[in-house]
């Protein structure tokens, strides 16, 4: 304890770096489980509209492209993993090692974003979005508008999630840089991989839902 | 007064516009929902007004729409969420378990902002056009049809819940990781119980209407069709969303209170409050079985009725806990010593309104009573006993409380003690008769009515004026207090909790040393100096 | 208390599983299962979150606290589905009198 106790990261009101430690992964946690009931709502709204329209969503989502869906999932799962070494870099103070690390996870967080808008102008370009010009087969017109909704409206808000991921990550790659980071004081990027997870683990769930249903049947 | 303390470390409004210091962010707190208050209270006198005479005469039925959503948008999301939590929540849960600060300093000022920023938008809407879909926001009405300000409302409430989920996460850690020594969970003050439950709600509970303001939003401006059955959408889950968020948020708002309430018996009965444990589990039971019940909101929407059965079941299930607080304070005063003090006499106004409201609530649980009386005066009288009754009884009698504490002065308690036989009775009389009148049949939300429900309709009125000014006379004596009030001494209530064995008002960073617990709450039987 | 710091080995082991389900849930998704493709593609997924959550996210290695914080969440997503279907599959059902 007492070893900390004039470290200059310290704030006044804790009494140690381990309180304070304790205290900033805690609210990370608490602030996670208010996501997971922010997308909860919407995983709940799928799968009742899902249960009610099985034929429309399946044929809704055989026009997303499957092939861009997986490389995304495997471009977020890697970017988890460099997440993950980044962390570990920060935990044994390998200061170099940590900002290398920082700078692929947030690459592949923009190289996620960049193959969601191309996939957002293909949809645009084949008039998948919902209103009144929406384009689709007679038979579920109506049903794959609500579909393309839940679509737009959670990878949108996923993405919503990863830009601000990739803020975050520039603010941890500056106080990486200026040496705010340390072996002892390394609970920012700590619970900036929580949050980071927490993000792939959103998409590991979209990823299934909305792009792989009723595959097999056209 | 102490040379020295949280008021006098600093002036000027930079001093307070940048404060980390959570009693400073308290009075900030205390400063807006005071406002809001009476701003939704402006609105209320105005819908009496209009309910004096059957005749639709004073406003027009659109204004009289906007006026009930205001009022109902201002005092649930801006003064009945935040009131207890955000003001005495923020002054005291550092002071009662021997921390310096809450645990996020700089989030707590930031959720002060939020809800600022929130209530401006809310605001916005009102000064521009209003609101007419009532407080619940209903669709498809809110999505398709309304011409009113919808966006900028519900987008102040997006923000606001913020604010909310912000309070929450820092009262959950704060009461986790920054107690003093020897201040273990069951040393806490129940108050302490009721405010890590009511967190627990906000954080849980919070979120999904965010999801739910998402959705609303972007099928008003965006046609997304999650809602309107014209486009393949329910508006009944809706609704679910709505209540699966808004009804623990009733929770949100009397949790606090009971919180108040414990602390007030002890206090002023000078004993142990009997049951502790039982209490405090009540709270987290409260908590936990308010996430289970908001089907029956939902009984004449077109739920089916095995989820209605369910829903009706599990409703009833909240009385348990409910009826354990009730009878565990009348316990307490069994056999204590009681003073008659102005916070005492809005403890006994608390339970006593709170069982009339709690015990209409099971009326409401039971779903064929409950067909008989949707949308009625019943369930305006209802919720107002809870709401009313229950919240601003506790507030009030929480301000009282720890009012010496907060300004260093205390009150005239004459002047106090009228203020709150007013509010009592002026409470009754406005709402009671609302009870007889939804028996009846009177719908709510409507702004004119037969000629046969008038009688009943003046008496509320009459009791609205009356409570009007109860309401208005703490506002000025508390006032007066903090230039003209005795001084009040660190501890002028002999009470025991950590929260009096520091200075009145006390030094920003709390305590002169960090204290240490070696007793259980509230123990009178062996009074310290 | 320091922090429990991991082999990278873990990571990169960990890693490969989730590339490997990735793999697996895409072309499970091409086999004609009928109802069952949907509970093949959800306890892939969810198996593939608990590896992030235990071995990524140190929740394994975490006081019993976090551990009732990850549950809690999920406790609570389940009520909010849970209970909202009850109404949703019984709507259909037959009513008597």
């Amino acid at each position: 304890m007492s070893d900390t106790a004039e470290h200059p990261a310290l704030a006044h009101h804790f009494d140690s770096l381990a309180q304070q430690r304790e205290a900033t992964t805690l609210g990370m946690w608490v602030f996670l489980v208010t996501e997971v009931l922010f997308f909860g709502g919407l995983f709940a709204t799928y799968a009742i509209y899902r249960s009610w329209y099985p034929e429309a969503f399946a044929a809704a989502s055989h026009e997303l492209d499957v092939t861009l869906g997986t490389i995304n999932t495997v471009v977020l799962i890697t970017s988890s993993l460099t997440m993950a070494l980044a962390v570990h870099a920060a935990q044994l103070g390998q200061r170099k090692l940590l900002m290398t690390f920082l700078i692929i996870t947030m690459i592949l967080g923009a190289a996620f974003l960049g193959i969601k808008s191309v996939e957002y102008y293909h949809k645009f370009a084949e008039h998948h979005v919902p209103g009144p010009g929406f384009v689709f087969e007679k038979e579920h017109i109506r049903h794959a508008q609500l579909f393309f909704s839940l679509y737009f409206v959670m990878t949108g808000l996923h993405a919503l999630h990863m830009i601000i991921g990739i803020g975050i990550m520039l603010v941890m790659l500056y106080w990486a840089w200026n040496g705010t980071i340390t072996k002892e004081y390394a609970s920012p990027i700590e619970i900036s991989g929580l949050y980071w997870h927490f993000v792939d683990i959103v998409w590991i769930f979209l990823f299934p839902l909305l792009y792989l249903i009723g595959r097999h049947a056209h | 007064m102490p040379p020295r303390h949280y008021l006098n470390n600093g002036y000027g409004v930079k001093s307070w516009l940048l404060t980390r210091d959570h009693k400073r962010i308290a009075l900030l707190y205390l400063a807006s929902v005071t406002f809001f208050f009476f701003l939704g209270g402006a609105m209320a006198v105005l819908i009496r007004l209009e309910l004096a005479t059957p005749a639709g005469d004073f406003v027009t039925d659109e204004t009289y729409n906007k006026l009930f959503t205001m009022h109902g948008v201002m005092m649930v999301f801006f003064f009945l969420i935040p009131a207890i939590p955000a003001v005495l929540g923020n002054f005291l849960v550092p002071l009662m378990i021997g921390a310096k600060d809450l645990a996020f300093p700089k989030l707590n000022l930031a959720s002060w902002y939020i809800y600022v920023i929130g209530a401006s938008f809310t605001t916005y809407s009102l000064v521009t056009g209003g609101l007419d879909t009532g407080w619940t926001f209903y669709t498809p009405f809110s999505t398709v049809a309304s011409n009113s300000n919808v966006i900028s409302a519900a987008l102040g409430i997006f923000i606001t819940g913020f604010s909310s989920i912000l309070t929450g996460l820092n009262f959950i850690v704060t009461t986790h990781r920054m107690r003093a020594p020897g201040m273990t969970w069951f040393r806490m003050p129940l108050f302490m119980w009721s405010m890590y439950a009511t967190s627990l709600i906000m954080v849980l509970g919070t979120p999904v209407i965010a999801i739910t303001i998402i959705l609303v939003a972007s099928e008003r401006l965006f046609h997304f069709g999650f809602f309107d059955p014209t486009l393949g959408g329910d508006p009944v889950l809706f609704q679910h969303l709505f209540w699966f968020y808004s009804h623990p948020a009733v929770y949100i708002m009397i949790l606090p209170a009971m919180g108040v309430i414990s602390e007030l018996v002890a206090a002023f009965c000078r004993k142990q409050v009997f049951g502790y444990k039982f209490v405090a589990f009540a709270s987290i039971g409260i908590a936990v079985l308010g996430f289970l019940v908001w089907g029956h909101h939902m009984f004449v929407a077109g739920i089916s009725v095995y989820a209605a059965l369910i829903f009706s079941i599990l409703s009833f299930l909240v009385a348990v806990p409910s009826a354990v607080k009730v009878f565990n304070w009348t316990a307490t005063m069994y056999k204590g010593s009681v003073s008659w003090q102005t916070p005492m006499l809005y403890a006994i106004g608390f339970i006593g309104l709170f069982t009339i409201g709690g015990l209409t609530g099971l009326f409401l649980a039971a779903v064929g009573l409950d067909v008989h009386v949707t949308d009625t005066y019943f369930i305006v009288a209802h919720f107002h006993y809870i709401m009313v009754g229950g919240t601003i009884m506790g507030y009030l009698g929480g301000l009282h409380y720890w009012w010496p504490k907060i300004s260093g002065r205390l009150y005239n308690e004459y002047l106090a003690k009228i203020a709150a036989a007013i509010i009592f009775f002026g409470f009754n009389l406005t709402f009671f008769p609302q009870f007889i009148l939804g028996y009846l049949g009177m719908p709510r939300r409507y702004h004119a009515y037969p000629p046969e429900f008038q009688v009943l309709n003046v008496l509320s009125s009459a009791g609205a004026s009356i409570l009007g000014v109860g309401y208005l006379l703490p506002m000025i004596y508390l006032t007066y207090s903090l230039r003209y009030g005795k001084i009040a001494g660190s501890n002028p209530w002999n009470a025991v909790g950590l929260e009096w064995n520091t200075t009145s008002p006390p030094p920003t960073e709390n305590f002169a040393e960090t204290p240490v617990v070696t007793w259980e709450a509230y123990d009178y039987s062996a009074p310290r100096a | 208390m320091a922090s429990h710091i991991l082999p990278k080995r873990v990571y990169y082991t960990i890693f490969a599983i989730l590339l490997f389900c990735t793999y697996l849930t895409v072309q499970i998704a091409f086999i004609d299962l009928g109802a069952w493709n949907t509970v093949a593609a959800l306890t892939i997924a969810v198996f593939k979150a608990a590896l992030v959550v235990l071995f990524f996210m140190h929740v394994k290695y975490s006081t019993k606290l976090t551990w009732a914080v990850v549950l809690g969440s999920i406790f609570w997503l389940g009520i909010l589905l849970a209970l909202t279907m009850t109404d949703y599959l019984t709507r259909g059902w037959r009513t008597y009198g």
